[in-house]
């Protein structure tokens, strides 16, 4: 394809976030969250750095994807997004307005607009209320009347996301996972917001309620034009939802582009190597096909390796990456990706 | 008698018959609910050196079966007929004891989950000496000798620091390994391993997935892998049995189950899998309906009520429970009341998988 337009530290600046036809309605810049921990028999403090500088956004109606391992700040991520932690630097500004700082009378206003849908959809119900009370809660909290009244609405809620509404005084117990997880969603939906965060939300479920999960929530993003930031850690959910999607490693973003970018010509090869491990049915009959082999564990974000942090696993590190941390760039194939030795061409 | 290539560290082994034998195994449990026919009437065999991959979703029976194999189950609790014979030995109705001295080197499990499998209070060496221990009463030196080196077997680096330290200083991935590091220290000729990878990472299930393999070969070890995860099963099984409401409906080679599958409840699998290829903005095409609850399995095929394909009006399957019924290939078993010439037909004609 074209000529490839990255040169190794010749550029300065870090992050060239590619020129969008509107403004986004997400935007994150140098997102960092460290936890103080003690540590050892002295309790010395030191600091867990889950996410270290981290840069996104995400367009009107558009679903940005987030994977990577356990560990590398993917949720953390999510969580600050929404609010539910508070970012130890960096900025998030939604629509235009920067809302790092904002206190909690200010951030319920804003949740009509953002929302969070959780993994487990047995611990995220309150199991002493109803159904209905549930789906309502967000309506009431916000002191929102809806025309018909909130029984109405949330009954058109239960139906949006394929519940029956007669089920309304129903408690969550009596309904099976993937029927949990459609209440979460109903929840989520009950303030029209713009932006659901959703962290795993369909991990917990078994493949066929998988797959209706999924076609849900694709009716649903289609339908009221809802953008998503999407995190998961299965590959294939994760291509088959989102329209981008951005690789995280160790609480850094190592490489983000569009799915073409990302499945078909990923740069960089922790994505190489993370799209390689995946089992896959269609590959069947393809067993002597050569994967990638990631030697050890993730390093302890406590420590991590000076320069790049996948160096301690990568196959092409140089001694270049101990020194200098590669910044995210802008590649020929327009992802952009922070590698000083990017990969070229499609996966085999 | 003529004992062929197998590891000599195994009790006698009997090389005339598979090593695992299932014959007509019914599981089940009273609960407040209702009697719970967990297991209802599953057969199979394994051989050594092979790996049968079970698949299915929640409450399909996949882990009842392989806890009954181990004699793990509530023995009280919990009736158990039909037979299981591991190394021609039978387990139903086997001494509780007698199970346990079998356990560890006869058959031995991984579990999905190593925290619940690994004793907090003590230390990740100390366990796997345990389990050695059991099986060789006295050796301690030797004990803990082997210990270090299963560690080091299963790519746990440092070994002889790593036996002292205690499962929470692990991460998600070296408990994993340590719990397989246990479950081999005996050198099993049978090992079940339940979802031993869906908590972990794809880059660190790769590495299980791979150090299984390795085991294997060198013990020449019969695995069974239950699992609701196909792609995995297509990485490691030579044998595939496909489960729905405690019934296999589907058995044969992993090519035959997942490249020309004849139920319709497998081909539903399939295509609700997302895949790295193919068309990434098409629909899913989930299953309707979910699985059905044990207690109350529907009259017939259990699977009719979320079938496209079941026969309308007079048809049996909404009647009677079909059999497993071989095909025109060897080996390969369906349990479907469609003639076979009309699944081939819908597969071919009707049922697109995500590599195309």
């Amino acid at each position: 394809m074209s000529e490839q337009t990255f040169e190794p530290g010749s550029q300065a600046a870090p992050t060239a976030v590619a020129p969008r036809s509107s403004s986004p309605l997400l935007t994150v810049e140098g997102l960092a969250k460290h936890f103080p921990v003690k540590q050892g028999a002295f309790g010395t403090k030191a600091l867990v750095r889950a996410v270290d500088g981290v840069d996104f956004s995400v367009d009107r109606g558009e679903t940005l994807g987030l994977v990577g391992e356990s560990g590398c700040g993917k949720t953390t991520t999510g969580r600050m997004v929404v609010k539910l932690l508070e970012a130890t630097a960096g900025k998030i500004v939604f629509e235009g307005r920067d809302i790092t700082r904002f206190n909690r009378s200010q951030m319920r206003a804003l949740r009509h607009d953002l929302q969070i849908i959780f993994q487990d959809p047995y611990s995220s119900l309150n199991p002493r209320h109803t159904v209905g009370k549930i789906v309502a809660m967000p309506l009431q909290v916000n002191g929102i009347n809806p025309p018909g009244g909130v029984k109405k609405r949330v009954q058109e809620l239960l139906e949006t996301v394929g519940l029956n509404p007669e089920h309304y005084n129903r408690y969550p117990h009596e309904f099976s996972g993937g029927q949990r997880q459609r209440i979460g969603i109903a929840r989520a939906l009950a303030l029209r917001p713009k932006l659901i965060v959703a962290d795993e939300p369909v991990s917990a479920l078994d493949v066929s309620i998988q797959a209706q999960v999924i076609n849900l929530l694709r009716d649903l993003q289609r339908e009221f034009d809802l953008a998503f930031v999407f995190i998961a850690h299965d590959l294939a959910v994760v291509r088959h939802f989102c329209q981008r999607i951005g690789v995280m490693y160790l609480g850094k973003m190592v490489e983000i582009g569009d799915r073409h970018q990302i499945y078909e010509e990923p740069a960089h090869p922790y994505t190489r190597a993370l799209l390689s491990a995946v089992p896959d049915v269609t590959k069947i009959g393809e067993k002597g096909r050569e994967r990638i082999r990631l030697e050890g564990d993730v390093p302890t974000p406590l420590n991590p390796p000076s320069g790049c942090r996948f160096r301690t696993r990568c196959w092409k590190a140089q001694p270049k990456c101990a020194e200098v941390e590669p910044p995210l760039l802008q590649i020929g194939t327009g992802q952009q990706v922070a590698c000083h030795f990017p990969e070229t061409g499609p996966i085999a | 008698m003529t004992a062929t290539a197998s590891s000599a560290a195994t009790s006698e082994v009997q090389d005339d018959r598979p090593y695992l034998e299932v014959d007509d195994l019914r599981v089940q449990f009273k609960t407040e609910d209702g009697i719970v026919r967990a297991v209802d009437g599953i057969s199979f065999k394994l051989e050594r050196g092979r790996t049968l991959g079970i698949v299915g979703e929640s409450g399909s029976g996949k882990s009842v079966t392989s806890l009954t194999v181990l004699g793990l189950h509530n023995m009280a609790r919990t009736r158990v007929t039909g037979s299981v014979r591991v190394n021609g030995r039978e387990i139903v109705g086997l001494d509780e004891e007698k199970v346990r001295r079998m356990r560890g080197r006869d058959m031995a499990m991984i579990f999905q989950d190593p925290l619940s499998a690994l004793h907090p209070y003590y230390t990740i060496g100390r366990q796997i000496a345990e389990a050695y221990l059991v099986h060789h009463p006295g050796q301690k030196a030797k004990a803990k000798r082997r210990a270090i080196e299963m560690l080091d077997r299963v790519g746990i680096p440092q070994p002889q620091r790593r036996y002292d330290s205690y499962p929470h200083e692990f991460s998600g991935g070296m408990r994993q390994r340590a719990m397989i590091a246990m479950a081999l220290v005996n050198d099993p000729s049978l090992l079940i391993a339940d979802e031993p990878t869906t908590a972990l990472d794809v880059t660190v299930q790769a590495q299980i997935l791979d150090l299984l393999d390795d085991l294997q070969r060198e013990f020449n070890s019969a695995i069974i892998m239950i699992t609701h995860d196909l792609g995995v099963v297509s990485r490691v099984a030579n044998d595939v049995m496909v489960m729905y409401g405690g019934h296999a409906i589907e058995f044969g080679s992993v090519d035959q189950v997942l490249t020309e599958p004849q139920h319709p409840y497998t081909w539903g699998l399939l295509q609700s899998v997302p895949s790295l290829r193919g068309n990434a903005e098409d629909d899913l095409d989930p299953i309707p309906g979910s699985p059905p609850s044990l207690i109350n399995l529907p009259s017939g095929c259990a699977f009719h009520p979320r079938c496209a394909y079941r026969m309308i009006g007079g048809g049996p399957c909404d009647l009677e429970v079909p059999e497993l019924l071989p095909t025109a290939q060897e080996g390969h078993v369906v349990a479907c009341h469609l003639p076979e010439n009309e699944r081939r037909r819908i597969f071919a004609e009707e049922i697109k998988l995500g590599a195309e």
